[in-house]
């Protein structure tokens, strides 16, 4: 019982760490969100450069450990004079790196809408850009919800990372706390139960936002 | 005699089956094993203002991608097709064809109008709105005025109380009647159907057939691919008989379905019962299989 409430204790010294993450989960994912789309349009483009460019950046991106890239980017781009601050560097490194997956995602769900649908635009008059835009991309969307709510809770726990390059976030709150009361079971164990507290909702409203678009068709 | 809303003129068409090897394949020695399909082989066939052709044929005779060629969901090998004397998707250069940009063949097709055998109704619009899209998005009207298009255009084919459905609330014959409605609506000067009932449940059938019976009759010219032989007579003034990628025989429903000179129209006839036989094996009726042509 006493353990439970040192945990419980603990907790407040960890809240103040949430803002954070909600900024560098946040912001990540916007940019995943939107560079992950454009590296799959150019995946699927019949040019062969933009093809290749961005085929090359998606392999470097999965190809090389998250861990890695934020240390790269953090401590690395200094050098040729590109200063960031954790926060800034945490979201750039988190965003490249779930573009990355994300740009899958958009693409096999861009090819999974029937081509019937681009046929039956382009026969009523769209161009092939506009049918991608107003017709295949929408419906493609929602195939792709569910799988994108996953990568948005797996970022979520991924800002853990974030930590080696100073940002404050919960495991380095923790970590800083940890120093100072040694308290190290209920510290850590409160820092897990606050990120479950975070991915549980999460994974409820991704399921709920896979249902509402399903009944909508 | 006024111009041909559709002129075909010796169109050649062949498929490539089968994955060009990559380097590394053929660096471990796989060979490249592509094939060439010859589909069409050298088509003429003019449609004049008003006509309705129906063309029939068994699967694989190449009747589909005649069609698809005709607003260039297929390239064509040679030859040229004009629809109210343009090319469509090409343009002329010393004499050989190629390719114009895609907003100008994006341009010409809104005068051409097509249905599909699948429907490909926008499974994330409701009915009224599937009309409406490319009213809007093609033709740039405001949402009033595609309203007040797409709502007699759902009417005249008998879903003004099914305006709000998605399709996957509708049945296959209401899906295909929305379609038609939403290729009417850009008041197209030709309808392309690809065979309209195939993907239909039999008891199905006859609302579309009626729907599409009824434009008809409005004097809009049409080409329509089935294989749905009762229909064909009833709806076509003219028959076109296909096969493998030749036009066989063609003329007015009663001389094609009367008097059928070619070997392959009579099969086909047998098949659908719509020939009397004397040979035994028209007592087995042989099942037709509708398959998708690609």
């Amino acid at each position: 019982m006493e353990f439970i409430q040192n945990v419980l204790g603990v907790f407040p010294s960890l809240i103040r760490a949430i803002p954070v993450v909600a900024q560098l989960a946040i912001g990540a994912m916007a940019l995943a969100l939107s560079l992950g789309l454009l590296v799959a349009l150019a995946r699927l483009s019949q040019n062969w450069i933009l093809r290749t460019i961005a085929t090359v950046f998606v392999e470097i991106l999965r190809g090389t450990p998250l861990l890695v890239q934020l240390v790269y980017i953090y401590f690395v781009l200094p050098v040729i004079g590109i200063q960031l601050d954790p926060i800034s560097a945490g979201i750039i490194g988190l965003g490249l790196n779930y573009a990355a997956y994300l740009s899958e995602v958009y693409r096999t769900s861009i090819l999974a809408v029937d081509s019937g649908q681009t046929e039956a635009a382009l026969s009523l008059g769209y161009t092939p850009t506009k049918a991608l835009w107003r017709i295949v991309i929408p419906q493609s969307f929602k195939i792709a919800l569910g799988p994108i709510g996953n990568y948005f809770i797996a970022m979520v726990k991924d800002t853990a990372l974030t930590s080696v390059i100073a940002v404050s976030e919960i495991l380095k709150t923790a970590n800083t706390v940890n120093a100072q009361t040694f308290q190290t079971v209920e510290i850590y164990t409160a820092a897990a139960l606050l990120y479950l507290a975070l991915s549980l909702p999460l994974s409820r409203l991704v399921i709920v936002l896979e249902r509402k678009a399903r009944a909508r068709a | 005699m006024p111009n041909p809303v559709i002129s075909i003129q010796d169109v050649y068409k062949s498929f490539e089956i089968g994955e060009k090897p990559t380097l590394w394949q053929r660096m471990i020695g796989r060979k490249d094993t592509r094939r060439t399909l010859e589909v069409l082989k050298g088509v003429d066939l003019d449609v004049s203002p008003g006509e309705v052709v129906a063309v029939i044929g068994s699967s694989g005779s190449g009747k589909s991608t005649l069609l698809r060629c005709i607003n260039k969901l297929e390239v064509i090998d040679s030859g040229r097709i004009l629809v109210n004397d343009h090319l469509v998707g090409y343009r002329e250069r010393n004499g050989a064809l190629a390719p114009e940009s895609a907003r100008e063949t994006a341009r010409k097709r809104t005068d051409i109008g097509m249905v599909f055998q699948h429907f490909n109704l926008f499974m994330n619009k409701t009915a009224v709105e599937n009309v409406m899209a490319p009213l809007l998005d093609v033709k740039k009207l405001s949402k009033a005025t595609a309203r007040s298009l797409a709502e007699p255009a759902l009417a005249l084919v008998g879903l003004q109380d099914r305006m709000a459905n998605y399709p996957s609330r509708l049945s296959g014959g209401q899906k295909q009647r929305v379609a038609i409605a939403r290729a009417m609506a850009m008041e197209p000067s030709v309808l392309l159907f690809d065979e309209p009932t195939s993907a239909l449940d039999p008891e199905l059938v006859g609302e579309v057939l009626a729907v599409i019976k009824k434009i008809a009759l409005t004097g809009t010219t049409m080409m329509i691919v089935t294989h749905e032989m009762q229909f064909a007579r009833e709806i076509a003034d003219r028959i076109v008989v296909m096969d493998g990628g030749l036009i066989v025989e063609q003329g007015a429903p009663e001389s094609v379905f009367g008097n059928p000179r070619h070997s392959k129209t009579r099969a086909l006839l047998r098949r659908s019962g719509l020939l009397a036989t004397p040979e035994t094996e028209a007592l087995s009726v042989v099942d037709d299989d509708i398959e998708d042509e690609t």
